[in-house]
């Protein structure tokens, strides 16, 4: 879950009568499954919502780099740094598929790129929060993976067709990372004391950032309610962070570590656990700007586009020059 | 002669010192290589950089396994990794070089990978079959690495004022570290008795066309001077580049001696 609280049209969802034809025959479309296409005529607000939404989750993917990328050159064995090499090229491929799914909308990666680093456009707010010792990297996989899978599933159906093929193919590397993650906070859960206490560490500190990536309860928000009734959104915030907590907490067990909730508690009747909220106060200090890494990931991607103009533009020139060759060659032999 | 028979005239020290050769090159190029993640120009070469990393990374794996497997002393690739000092390290000196910006990333690539792809095309013919199967498995992937730094080359030196400004003292600040993968010694001379290895000597001409063609078409001058550093491959004098990089990759297992990750 790589998009958190997209703006949708800001009115809530339209009602039957409030409809256009067009927008009723679309929305006759989306309730009857049948996946939007490029070509098809869409709600400007479907449109725009599905930009924010894509554009933040390839956001999510490229910013996402960093805090994997810090123990590349520290990972402690040729194999693990073989697997996190793997893994953070897969989410560099995730950032295109999706920026080539946003640019179907009408919009390109040049101009989402620009929204990004001029602070427009927003990322997951958990690559805000640094990775300090080896188990976080484990702990990525586990935990923000984990919470990534639980709304990405449910996206391979989602209405928009590129989108629906974008998280398709996402899915399937996605469960590899997680498990990949699982194994290392494992190893670590099982090995010296010093690693158990880095394992623990890690689990303190990015528990509560995994809970957030749900975002905030969505039961007021009207736009979860448009995005639900065009099947961009499936679930709502609270669905899947309960699914997480749940599925996570036995697997904690497993491991012999604490997850940091004193009311953590099983709930027969609702047939699930009981847990405290995340510092909601924190998240929205983190998407103002204010978490702990946002200055340095900001500064890393803006140093990078920088610092790599010469190169786009080198290899643009090339290519421009290739093409008037070529075609002073075909002149000629006219 | 048979291969048994041949491989007597190579001693396990000096197989051992051959091992580390190829697969320190292919180590320390891919750490430097993987210093790259989430910080390119541009997307598409995010994921060519992992890629490449990750190719030299996995015949590291090899190489060092093997050397290991040789050295017959329980080690592992990952101690031979992790746990030797600078003064153990095999690798040329170019590999070890900073990054610097992605034009000099890309010129020291093709560098090593035109020499990498013409010496693992004599590999192939090794004695050895282990190192001809590992060799053979190893140039597909530089075959594909070569393609694509000499391409990237090419398009910079002949791109803008700048670029191929950028990419001409790329070139110049690298060459004087080309010679050193064509220099012999007694280990090399043991190879080419043993039939496991070429002589480096005679994988220059090879070199010489692929570096020559494509610095012609990148608009980029080859320097007049052939002096060249040397030390790496020895062990004798690396740069001072290379401890700090070590510091970094092998932090952990040095910090947390016989900890399993």
């Amino acid at each position: 879950m790589y998009a958190q609280m997209v703006k949708s049209t800001g009115s809530g969802a339209k009602s039957r009568e409030e409809m256009t034809p067009d927008e009723a025959a679309f929305q006759d479309k989306i309730d009857a499954d049948i996946k939007i296409e490029p070509r098809d005529w869409m709600p400007e607000g479907y449109r725009k919502t599905l930009i924010r939404q894509i554009g933040q989750h390839a956001h999510s993917e490229i910013v996402g780099q960093l805090p994997e990328g810090n123990w590349i050159t520290r990972a402690p064995t040729l194999e693990r740094k073989a697997i996190l090499l793997a893994k953070v090229q897969d989410e560099a491929g995730h950032g295109l598929y999706l920026y080539s799914a946003a640019e179907t909308l009408g919009i390109t990666r040049d101009e989402m790129t620009e929204q990004l680093l001029d602070g427009r456009a927003k990322y997951s707010s958990i690559f805000n929060y640094p990775t300090l010792n080896w188990a976080d990297i484990g702990a990525v996989g586990w935990l923000v993976d984990g919470a990534a899978i639980m709304n990405q599933v449910p996206l391979q159906r989602t209405s928009y067709g590129p989108y629906s093929r974008a998280m398709i193919r996402i899915c399937k590397e996605e469960s590899f990372h997680q498990r990949q993650g699982y194994d290392i906070v494992m190893k670590m859960a099982q090995g010296s004391p010093e690693q158990r206490k880095m394992a623990q560490d890690a689990l303190n500190r990015l528990w509560y950032p995994s809970l957030m990536m749900f975002g905030p309860s969505d039961k007021d928000s009207v736009h979860s309610a448009q995005s639900m009734a065009w099947k961009i959104k499936i679930n709502t915030n609270d669905e899947l962070r309960q699914k997480f907590v749940d599925q996570t907490v036995p697997q904690a067990e497993f491991l012999g570590l604490t997850i940091p909730d004193e009311n953590l508690k099983w709930n027969e009747e609702k047939g699930g656990y009981d847990f405290s909220e995340p510092d909601w106060g924190e998240f929205f200090d983190v998407l103002k700007g204010n978490g702990p890494c946002n200055q340095d990931r900001m500064a890393t991607r803006n140093k990078a586009w920088d610092d790599g103009a010469w190169v786009r533009e080198g290899l643009m020139a090339h290519a421009e020059k290739k093409r008037a060759a070529k075609l002073a060659a075909q002149q000629a032999a006219e | 002669m048979g291969a048994a028979e041949k491989l007597a005239e190579m001693t396990q020290e000096q197989l051992v010192q051959y091992l580390l050769r190829l697969g320190d090159n292919t180590l320390v190029l891919g750490h430097r290589v993987s210093e790259w993640c989430g910080k390119s120009p541009v997307l598409e070469e995010d994921i060519a950089l992992a890629n490449t990393a990750l190719d030299l990374l996995g015949q590291t794996q090899l190489w060092l396994g093997r050397a290991a497997d040789v050295q017959g002393e329980g080690k592992s690739a990952d101690d031979l990794a992790f746990l030797r000092d600078v003064w153990d390290f095999r690798n040329v000196l170019l590999v070890e070089l900073p990054n610097g910006d992605f034009g000099q990333t890309l010129m020291r690539q093709l560098l090593f990978d035109a020499y990498h792809a013409v010496l693992l095309a004599e590999l192939v013919n090794s004695t050895d079959a282990t190192i001809s199967a590992i060799a053979e498995k190893a140039s597909k992937e530089v075959a594909y690495h070569l393609e694509r730094s000499r391409d990237t080359v090419i398009g910079l030196g002949d791109g803008t004022e700048e670029s191929h400004n950028r990419m001409q003292a790329a070139l110049d600040l690298l060459w004087p570290y080309v010679g050193e993968m064509f220099h012999s010694d007694a280990v090399d001379a043991a190879a080419v008795a043993a039939g496991i290895g070429p002589d480096p000597a005679s994988l220059r001409p090879g070199f010489d066309a692929i570096v020559t063609a494509a610095l012609a078409e990148a608009t980029l001058v080859k320097p007049d001077s052939d002096f060249a550093h040397k030390g790496g491959r020895t062990g004798a004098m690396h740069t001072e580049h290379l401890g700090h990089m070590l510091c970094q990759m092998q932090w952990l297992q040095r910090a947390y001696p016989g900890n399993k990750w």
